[in-house]
């Protein structure tokens, strides 16, 4: 029986737009990029370490199913169909009007898990540790709560072995080696090593294969399924006064003398 | 009264400070609400945190008592926390955002339903007596505020954003007893070993003085001898930036960040980092910022009090130089 392992990838905007480029709609908790600045939105990173975790479990298992599921409202196809392109076999990509601001991670949570439950049988349950944009690092927890099923944060090796997954995961002291029974949802950090680049012919696949959509409706989500109990009230950049005493000298080395001294004077040593 | 339930902490027998800071930013929650500030302890035998927790300013104290509950293990932690909440129904529940919190906070709030916070660096009650939180979003590049809608209202706070408040040993306060009564059926994953990796010299959550290496130290030797004797002429622990990290010259331990450690020394000095907001995330409690770096228009310079324009390689060993003839 094929192993089944689902993917949770995010669409957010490049973590490297600069922050000139933010258009910000405070009340309404909405970020968008300056449309004309052109810079396209990308997978999160941690998504891609996850697709990557889930490449390399398929190597290992043999007989092994990847899909990917994605929710969101303004997908841009050249960029999620490079989840595909990497090697998994199928996407499912929850679109609705009505998921353009999932205000609160319990609704968005609710939503990939109805998903995973309608794509059936799953073993494995594979999502990035954060996403770069709302940097929450808990829908993937909220969704293990849901199914019922036991759930490994962060974890940055992960071997499947007589219906468990064994999982490494960094601690403040060290590491730890947890084993949990499948099925699991476990997250990834980036430790799994770069996120392979698509091959030709998996870019050739990708491009003939055509994602699974499905709405709020199709899900079965009602209006009420989807109301928030968190409410953003505001959005906003910070403002910062630059106050750095920029410490002269003839040469860098002076400067470095003269930064000791400095450190010296203000009491930091 | 209704209770504010702060889930507390013991580290080697006392009180985490973290627990200490999370009650220091319970205190005006628990004014405005004219609610008690409860901490609910996990560990088997914490009397004397129980005690701290109260001259730090807690009203009450949970000993949650169960055999399942001996070192850290999550499901257990979940289970009982879950059992407490439903029995006492508190108005707010805050969980400080450490390794422990980070990893039942969400979790927690799921399985008592209700929405959470996330990682708020201020918390507060607005005019509709809901708790109001402001946290950062985008890697720290924009701030959100965000209101609690659904009870318990719940908040996952950043540690070392708020000291903790001064000890009043004669405060007195009630300890509890709570018998969680587990179920051994809670537990689904099994942790198999833990392995500690001494770092040497001083931890980077506990080092009052850190110098932190990233991509423009240009490779792993630096970190083990500029960098270095830097670090212990100064008696400062070594990090690095998430790029240093991803490259490999150090290892993951040695990250600060959104993604790594939460510091907040006296001192922390950068050396060949940018500044990246997702950097200073993890840093942005520090008392006093530091920065060497040969681009003058780099990000850092906006949040440094002291900063050098220039090569490392030749400020440095000038900057040790002094400071060992000045200590
Ligand atoms: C300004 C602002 C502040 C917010 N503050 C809060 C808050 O404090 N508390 C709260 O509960 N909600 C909050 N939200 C809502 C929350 O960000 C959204 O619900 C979001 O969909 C989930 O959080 P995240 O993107 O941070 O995901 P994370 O939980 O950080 O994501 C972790 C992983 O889950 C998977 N995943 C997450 N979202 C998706 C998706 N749409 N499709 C596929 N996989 C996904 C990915 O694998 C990802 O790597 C806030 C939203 C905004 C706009
Ligand atoms: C979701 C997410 C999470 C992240 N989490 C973290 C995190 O936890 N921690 C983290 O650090 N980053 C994190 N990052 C990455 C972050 O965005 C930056 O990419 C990273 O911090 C850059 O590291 P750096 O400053 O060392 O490198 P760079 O930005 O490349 O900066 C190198 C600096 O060195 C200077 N330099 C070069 N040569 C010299 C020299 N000879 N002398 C002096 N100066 C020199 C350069 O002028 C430059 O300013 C995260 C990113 C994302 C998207």
């Amino acid at each position: 029986m094929s192993f089944n392992i689902v993917v949770l990838a995010k669409q957010v905007i490049d973590p490297e737009a600069p922050s000139a480029s933010y258009r910000i709609d405070g009340s309404a908790g909405k970020l968008e990029v300056d449309s004309s600045q052109k810079i396209a939105p990308v997978i999160n990173g941690f998504c891609e370490n996850a697709i990557e975790a889930a490449l390399q479990i398929k190597e290992a298992v043999g007989d092994a199913t990847v899909s990917v599921i994605s929710a969101g409202s303004d997908f841009v196809m050249d960029v999620m169909k490079k989840a595909v392109s990497m090697g998994s076999d199928e996407m499912y990509l929850l679109q609705d009007e009505k998921f353009s601001n999932l205000n609160d991670s319990s609704i968005t949570a609710k939503l990939l898990a109805t998903a995973i439950q309608k794509i059936g049988e799953y073993d494995l349950v594979l999502a990035g540790m954060q996403a770069s944009d709302w940097d929450q690092a808990q829908v993937p927890l909220g969704i293990a709560e849901i199914l019922g099923v036991p759930c490994v944060p962060i974890a940055r090796k992960i071997e499947i072995k007589d219906g468990r997954a064994i999982c490494e995961r960094a601690t403040d002291a060290g590491y730890e080696t947890v084993s949990a029974p499948l099925p699991s949802v476990i997250t990834v950090n980036n430790e799994f090593g770069q996120p392979r680049y698509p091959t030709l012919r998996n870019i050739m696949a990708a491009a003939r294969k055509t994602p699974i959509t499905w709405d709020a409706a199709e899900l079965g989500l009602s209006d009420d399924d989807l109301s928030p109990r968190i409410k953003i009230v505001d959005l906003f950049i910070p403002e910062k006064q630059s106050q750095c005493e920029i410490i002269e000298g003839e040469d860098e080395e002076e400067m470095g003398r003269n930064l000791a001294l400095k450190m010296r004077e203000a009491k930091l040593i | 009264m209704s209770e504010i339930l702060l889930v507390g902490e013991v580290n080697g027998g006392n009180l985490a400070e973290a627990t200490a800071e999370l009650i220091a930013h319970g205190k005006p929650l628990a004014e405005s609400l004219t609610s008690s500030i409860s901490v609910a302890l996990l560990d088997q035998d914490s009397t004397s945190a129980a005690q701290e927790a109260i001259s730090q300013g807690a009203d009450k104290v949970y000993n949650i008592k169960d055999s399942l509950l001996g070192t850290y293990q999550t499901d257990a932690y979940l289970a009982s926390l879950a059992k407490l909440i439903q029995e006492i129904n508190p108005i707010a529940v805050l969980i400080s955002k450490t390794e422990i919190g980070a990893d039942i906070g969400a979790r927690l709030a799921f399985r008592v339903d209700t929405g959470i916070v996330q990682d708020c660096i201020e918390v507060s009650v607005n005019s509709d007596n809901k708790i109001q939180a402001n946290r950062p979003v985008f890697g720290g590049n924009c701030m959100a505020t965000v209101v609690c809608e659904s009870t318990p209202m719940m908040a996952l706070i950043r540690p070392k954003t708020k000291e903790a408040l001064e000890a009043d040993t004669s405060r007195s306060g009630d300890v509890v007893d709570y018998n969680a009564d587990l179920d051994e059926s809670v537990i689904k994953n099994q942790v198999v070993e833990r392995v500690e990796e001494v770092q040497e010299g001083i931890r980077l959550e506990d080092a009052a003085r850190i110098v932190g290496g990233g991509r423009g130290m240009n490779g792993p030797e630096p970190f083990d001898n500029e960098l270095k004797d830097l670090a212990d002429t100064m008696g400062a622990a070594i990090g690095a930036s998430r790029a240093a990290v991803d490259i490999g010259w150090v290892p993951y331990s040695y990250q600060i960040g959104l993604t790594g450690k939460k510091v907040a020394p006296d001192l922390y000095l950068l050396v060949g980092i940018s500044g990246a907001s997702q950097h200073m995330a993890g840093c942005s409690g520090s008392k006093n910022l530091v920065a060497i770096n040969k681009d003058p228009d780099a990000n850092i310079f906006r949040d440094a009090r002291f900063g050098v324009v220039g090569d490392w390689e030749k400020v440095l060993p000038a900057l040790t130089q002094q400071l060992k003839e000045l200590m």
